[in-house]
């Protein structure tokens, strides 16, 4: 990671105003956001969105020409165009036809992309961005953090001193006042501007139609008083029937400020007269900058069902505490990762599509079903095959997959052996149990691994048989979780079988980019797992058990290894995760609660594969209450701990303040007892909590079924 | 008989949600039976708000379906500073804008407008009031049931007005009347001639 980079997280970080105000807002965003689709099938309307801006996205070309036609049969001119050279080349040509000394801007993300402003002042006009956010980053000289509220990093006493320093002097840091004087100052530049340029929400193809929204009613003086209106809108703004405005005007407003609808939404279809009776001229320009070839691109062809909500950015784990600079200058967040890929280059999303955890969260949220976590994991990898793997990463995983090795090295590690440590070897460890972590205990290395430990454990012989995948933290740091495992589905009459050729479930490599160690992984382990005829294979790791339940099949899958495809279907369809199976078998009258057990508190932490990907969290929860405990849920109980696998080592700035929110929901819970799905949030929380000297025990929910069970 | 009550009732209960979610967010929402006291209620209001012939404290009035030349001349008697000569000028001074709506959305406390014509968007735009007189029968229940009566490609200018003009662009505090106007006024009339 280049240190630029690094310095800018830490730049960050140290900014109050993003930690403080950024984190509160993301709380508060997660209720209100609730509040605004009660009543609302979120589910139906986003399937309904993907389903129009799909099919949009399949038909640009055609819905394009079809809006243009419209458009232009009611007065509009229609200007389309590949390049943002080309955009900002005509409304400059238009510009110096008409006069234009001044132009007033409503907010519009496609001109912070091509950067107009410069180019136009540059060129001797005056431009006005009249947006209060926009207006304010623009005096201020800044990009937009925050694709819906550009300057939500800034607190009312910058904006003061900008308005102050660059505007007039004696601003004081009261809201309504700094608003009221951003009225005042506009409202004089609206109209005088001769020209104004906005961006759109949604072009109807059918109708020609432009659908503006705002709060502020900037755009529709923007579209009222200068002569002259140019909207810039990207090609995947298009839709192709009027009727299907509806799920977008029903989703963007609650998912970007949580309002049922914004205060004002315009619907242009031509031009109007202006207030001189003369009428106006309507430009809009249909801009590509490379969405076209996106829409080509069969992995990112559903970032174009983006609405620009900037939801994503709301519930982002990593994102409320950096706030969106250190993402780049004009989109950022999730889904500014994959735009700055596409609309700028792919190698400069190399650094920041290292910010995301993984965690799934914007994935749940997002109105246009875009799988952001996956989009960046396949930027990652395409910037794996561009620059190539390099080479520290190669010895890793040779080292990784070889399970005894990989042992026998996180052992001595563990005791302490410099030699490796010298070496830097065990730092670049993708794997999290090497250490260099100060804001967590680490769990010592067992001396022997499960594997080992597996075949001195004696048990019954049973009729069904179900292969363990152990995995690397209960083969090497926890076993006693796998032995616990054993015991429990013994009591259901199910023997364990421990296949030996297992190896690592490859998401370490995946969420590296690196396809085909991955896929490796995967076809060893589906050799090793389907030896031997076993009616399941569990795991008690939540990334595991997604792993070979999804992963190996879309690894093999996206390297075309299609001969191995039916195995790995085959053991998908096998595959369950321990908690889940336990609930099976007591539904099944196979397992029992022991009478009589002492009711005990406990709360519950949601990791993010079991909860977004297995979707399974509620059975541990539904299980404990059976067995009489009381279940307190803390806050956020979903949001991420700061683990990621291999990111809380390759960015403990930020997993390190994640996992302190986190244990401060913990703590606030006030139960004695925490329950996790996941082996890997059990090592980063647990440790978390003893550094602190909680008393909260820490358990794996095979731990605790292990004891109410008979 | 039986069928009117019936679409009063479920006019009554549309209104009932339409007011409830407009002053959700901040419009302030009066109910009239019909033109007479609609009118007597605006000039009221405007009185109250000191409107007088007087640069700075004009009322405009755009183009309205209920206002013939008779309610005009009538208006502008016992209102000297309301004009129905609607410019940019006037507009861009006037400390109170007045039009009539086309369609109200109950569940979002949505008014609808064409707005085409250039007066209907400055009266609603620049003053720092907008007082907006719809008829109770306008009130539509969704978005979805609007779409299926307008068609854009015969109105250039389709207006949705939510509450007055808002941002929360400065820490996220939320901060009535940016650009537009800081006050919205509606008034909904049960009987009102000329409506759609």
């Amino acid at each position: 990671m280049n240190k630029e980079f690094k310095q800018s997280i830490l730049d960050a970080l140290a900014n109050p105003n993003l930690g403080g105000a950024l984190g509160r807002f993301s709380e508060a965003y997660r209720i209100s956001r609730a509040k605004a689709y009660e009543g609302v099938d979120f589910e139906a309307v986003r399937h309904e969105i993907a389903a129009v801006k799909s099919d949009a996205a399949g038909r640009m070309d055609e819905l394009a020409d079809r809006f243009k036609s419209q458009a232009e049969a009611r007065g509009a001119k229609v200007f389309r165009t590949a390049s943002p050279q080309a955009v900002r080349d005509y409304i400059l040509d238009l510009a110096k036809k008409n006069g234009v000394k001044s132009v007033v801007k409503s907010k519009s993300m496609a001109s912070e992309e091509i950067h107009l402003n410069k180019h136009l002042q540059e060129a001797g006009i005056e431009v006005q961005e009249t947006d209060l956010g926009e207006w304010i980053i623009q005096l201020a000289g800044q990009t937009p953090s925050h694709m819906v509220m550009p300057a939500i990093h800034m607190t009312k006493e910058e904006v003061a001193d900008v308005f102050s320093d660059k505007v007039e002097a004696g601003q004081q840091p009261n809201i309504s006042k700094l608003v009221a004087f951003a009225r005042g100052k506009l409202r004089p530049k609206f109209l005088a501007a001769e020209m104004g340029i906005s961006g759109a929400n949604i072009a109807v193809a059918e109708t020609g139609s432009l659908v503006i929204v705002t709060n502020e009613g900037n755009a529709r003086l923007v579209s009222t008083l200068p002569k002259i209106h140019v909207a810039i809108v990207g090609l995947e703004k298009l839709i192709e029937r009027f009727a299907d405005i509806t799920p977008i005007l029903t989703a963007l407003p609650r998912s970007a400020t949580s309002q049922l609808l914004t205060s004002y939404v315009s619907i242009i279809s031509g031009p109007v007269p202006n207030t001189d009776g003369t009428p106006k001229e309507l430009h809009i320009i249909l801009m590509d900058n490379r969405r076209n070839e996106m829409s080509h691109d069969p992995r990112f062809k559903q970032a174009l069902q983006c609405i620009r909500c900037a939801s994503c950015l709301n519930v982002c784990p990593v994102f409320r505490l950096v706030g969106g600079h250190v993402f780049g200058k004009v989109y950022t967040g999730g889904i500014g990762t994959i735009l700055t890929a596409w609309f700028n280059a792919l190698k400069e999303s190399d650094e920041i599509q290292s910010l995301c955890i993984q965690c799934g969260n914007c994935k749940d949220v997002c109105p246009a079903m875009i799988d952001i976590p996956d989009l960046i994991l396949e930027l990652r990898r395409r910037l794996a095959v561009e620059q190539g793997q390099p080479l520290v990463q190669k010895a890793i995983f040779s080292v990784v997959n070889n399970r005894r090795m990989f042992h026998t090295m996180l052992r001595a590690a563990s005791l302490g052996q410099k030699p490796f440590a010298k070496e830097g070897f065990i730092r670049h460890l993708p794997m999290f149990l090497s250490g260099m972590t100060e804001f967590r205990s680490l769990p010592a290395i067992a001396d022997e691994p499960f594997r080992d430990k597996f075949k001195k454990i004696k048990q019954p012989k049973c009729k069904e048989k179900a292969a363990f995948f152990g995995g690397c933290l209960v083969d090497f740091a926890y076993p006693e979780m796998g032995e616990k495992l054993v015991e429990v589905l013994n009591k259901a009459g199910i023997e364990v079988t421990f296949p030996e050729g297992q190896t690592c479930c490859g998401a370490p490599a995946r969420y590296s980019g690196a396809y085909e160690v991955a896929a490796q992984n995967g076809a060893d382990n589906i050799r090793a797992l389907l030896e031997e005829d076993v009616k399941y294979v569990v795991s008690a790791c939540p990334t595991c058990t997604v792993a070979l339940k999804q992963d190996f099949i879309a690894n093999l899958e996206s390297l075309g290894r299609k001969d191995e495809l039916p195995a790995a279907q085959k053991l998908a369809e096998k595959v369950v995760d321990f908690t889940t199976l336990v609930g099976q078998m007591i539904d099944g009258g196979r397992l029992r609660f022991k009478k009589g057990i002492k009711p005990t508190q406990f709360t519950y932490h949601d990791s993010c594969h079991y909860k977004r990907t297995l979707h399974a969290e509620q059975m541990p929860r539904k299980l404990m209450k059976q067995a009489g405990h009381e279940l307190v849920e803390m806050q956020e109980s979903d949001m991420c701990c700061g683990m990621g696998g291999s990111y809380t080592l390759k960015l403990p700035e930020l997993s390190a303040p994640i996992l302190e929110r986190k244990l401060v929901n913990i703590e606030q819970a006030g139960a004695p007892l925490l329950l996790i799905d996941c082996p890997g949030c059990v090592m980063q929380i647990r440790g978390g909590l003893d550094k602190k000297g909680s008393k909260i025990k820490v358990e794996h929910t095979v731990e605790q079924l292990a004891e109410c069970l008979e | 008989m039986a069928t009117t009550t019936e679409s009063q009732n479920s006019l009554d209960l549309l209104f009932e949600m339409f007011k409830l979610r407009a002053e959700a967010v901040s419009a302030q929402v009066e109910r009239v039976s019909n033109k007479e006291l609609a009118l007597e209620l605006i000039v009221r209001l405007l009185n109250k708000e000191g409107i007088e012939d007087k640069s700075g404290l004009h009322a405009i009035w755009a183009n309205s379906a209920m206002i013939g030349p008779e309610d005009k001349a009538r208006l502008k008697t016992a209102l000297p500073g309301l004009s129905f000569d609607v410019t940019r000028e006037l507009a861009a001074e006037a400390k109170a804008g007045i039009s009539q709506m086309d369609w109200a959305l109950a569940n979002t406390g949505t008014l609808v407008q064409t707005a085409d014509a250039v007066e209907q968007r400055l009266v609603s735009t620049l003053p720092p009031l907008h007082i907006a007189i719809i008829s109770t029968q306008a009130l539509l229940p969704d978005l979805p049931t609007l779409i299926k009566r307008v068609d854009p490609r015969k109105s250039a200018y389709l207006a949705f007005i939510t509450g007055p003009s808002r941002t929360a662009d400065i820490e996220r505090v939320l901060t009535i009347g940016v650009h537009g106007p800081g006050r919205l006024m509606i008034v909904m009339v049960d009987e009102l001639e000329g409506a759609r």
